[in-house]
């Protein structure tokens, strides 16, 4: 009985570690089929439609709601201690540096990386991968390359214009809907964003971010099992790894890019 | 799906996105950072900087004019040397005065450069000599408590 119970200990973390390493490598190797997507720029593009555009909706409106929400949570709170003109401070610093990358990213996981998975896995399940093989394709660079580089493109984009979109909203409602003074909405909050601190910290961030949604939901599609259930338990599994790899890994950046400012 | 309108989507996306980018970096954020040609820097040395943080404003008559680029204490003298990075667009005298002033009741505080009468200018690396330190509400409220006992005392 012990022993059953700790061969089932030992059995789950090899096969954790050799699932992980699995993981690294099959990085690796797209890194190293890479060539193609950016030689045959075409297919590339064709997934930046798909993972890119069409999360592009979401991305929008969700922008804005945020954007309007911190403007009514900011002023409400700010008004107390008769701050209200820097709700552009709060709502820009806010969005620029946590929200815009994070909640792209948690988009970005949900509405495309979902997809990828559950299509790279069908793509397993239908044979189409072995099937390219056969005819000598290398399915890692015809199809697996492609997503991966038009996710690690997408996403900085996307997360700039949820910042964008958000920092609209504020100002609608800030400004336009409460009547905070215009010109000190937008002068207080060039004072305080700085371009390099502020700005590019967080396209680092959502770079980092797209890199590791899109990685892991090739591999969870490319791994999962080829069968229905496996599908889509590989889907479950991208949503819930890539959003928890997200959190963790903006607190990482976050303490390496603000802990030394005073 | 069409190529070309595929094309003209993922267009789309890409210079919408450009189009964000430029928005947060032009009318969101200020790139506050001096570059170091267009700038020159000058040391003022302080017995007590308070709470003075590096890239606080430097201000001459209201007008931000450079920033604090950095903050050393100097173990000879035990004084604080701050040097002052100041936009090469401005000139001042090299008998200008710098005092650490508060900006507001709680507000952080800032760099008053006051202009003197010298027809020579700050040069880059010149030091300003007439400085004021920063105001620590301990002692004012202890000179305060003094002054209040010393009018009370019997002559």
């Amino acid at each position: 009985m012990l022993k059953r119970t700790i061969e089932h200990v030992g059995n789950r973390v090899i096969q954790a570690v050799w699932r992980m390493g699995y993981a690294a490598r099959f990085f690796v190797t797209i890194l190293l089929h890479s060539g193609t997507a950016f030689r045959r720029f075409g297919l590339t593009i064709r997934e930046l439609y798909f993972s890119g555009v069409l999360t592009l909706v979401v991305i929008l409106v969700s922008g804005l709601f945020v954007g309007m929400v911190l403007g009514l949570q900011g002023y409400e709170t700010l008004q107390t201690y008769g701050a209200e003109e820097s709700l552009g401070i709060v709502v820009a610093l806010s969005l620029v540096r946590e929200l815009g990358p994070v909640v792209a990213a948690l988009l970005f996981a949900s509405r495309a990386g979902s997809a990828i998975t559950a299509e790279i896995g069908l793509m397993k399940a239908t044979e189409q991968l072995s099937a390219m093989e056969m005819m000598a394709v290398d399915p890692i660079a015809r199809v697996v390359a492609p997503r991966f580089w038009a996710g690690v493109i997408s996403m900085p984009l996307l997360a700039a214009l949820f910042s964008a979109m958000g920092i609209l909203g504020g100002y609608l409602v800030g400004v336009q809907l409460i009547g905070i003074d215009e010109g000190s909405f937008w002068s207080q909050m060039q004072n305080a964003v700085d371009f390099e601190r502020d700005i590019v910290n967080g396209v680092i961030k959502s770079v980092v971010f797209g890199i590791a949604i899109t990685a892991i939901a090739l591999f969870e599609g490319y791994d999962a099992p080829p069968t229905a259930e496996g599908v889509s338990g590989a889907t479950t599994r991208t949503v819930v790894t890539s959003s928890l790899a997200v959190l963790a890994l903006d607190f990482v950046l976050t303490a390496f890019m603000f802990r030394g400012i005073g | 799906m069409n190529k070309t309108v595929l094309d003209f989507w993922v267009g789309l996306l890409v210079l919408a996105g450009i189009a964000a980018l430029l928005f947060l970096a032009l009318k969101v954020g200020s790139t506050s950072a001096l570059n170091s040609s267009a700038s020159y820097e000058v040391v003022a040395r302080f017995e007590n900087i308070g709470g003075l943080k590096l890239r606080a404003p430097v201000k001459s008559a209201g007008v931000v004019v450079g920033r604090v680029a950095d903050i050393q204490f100097d173990n000879e003298t035990f004084e604080a040397a701050v040097t002052l990075r100041l936009d090469k667009r401005y000139a001042f005298p090299r008998d200008s005065s710098v005092a650490i002033l508060t900006s507001g009741l709680l507000g952080e505080q800032y760099i008053g450069l006051e202009a003197g009468g010298d027809s020579l200018k700050l040069k880059a690396h010149d030091r300003i000599l007439i400085t004021q330190d920063a105001v620590v509400l301990e002692n004012l409220i202890g000179r305060f408590l003094y002054d209040k006992a010393q009018e009370g005392a019997p002559q």
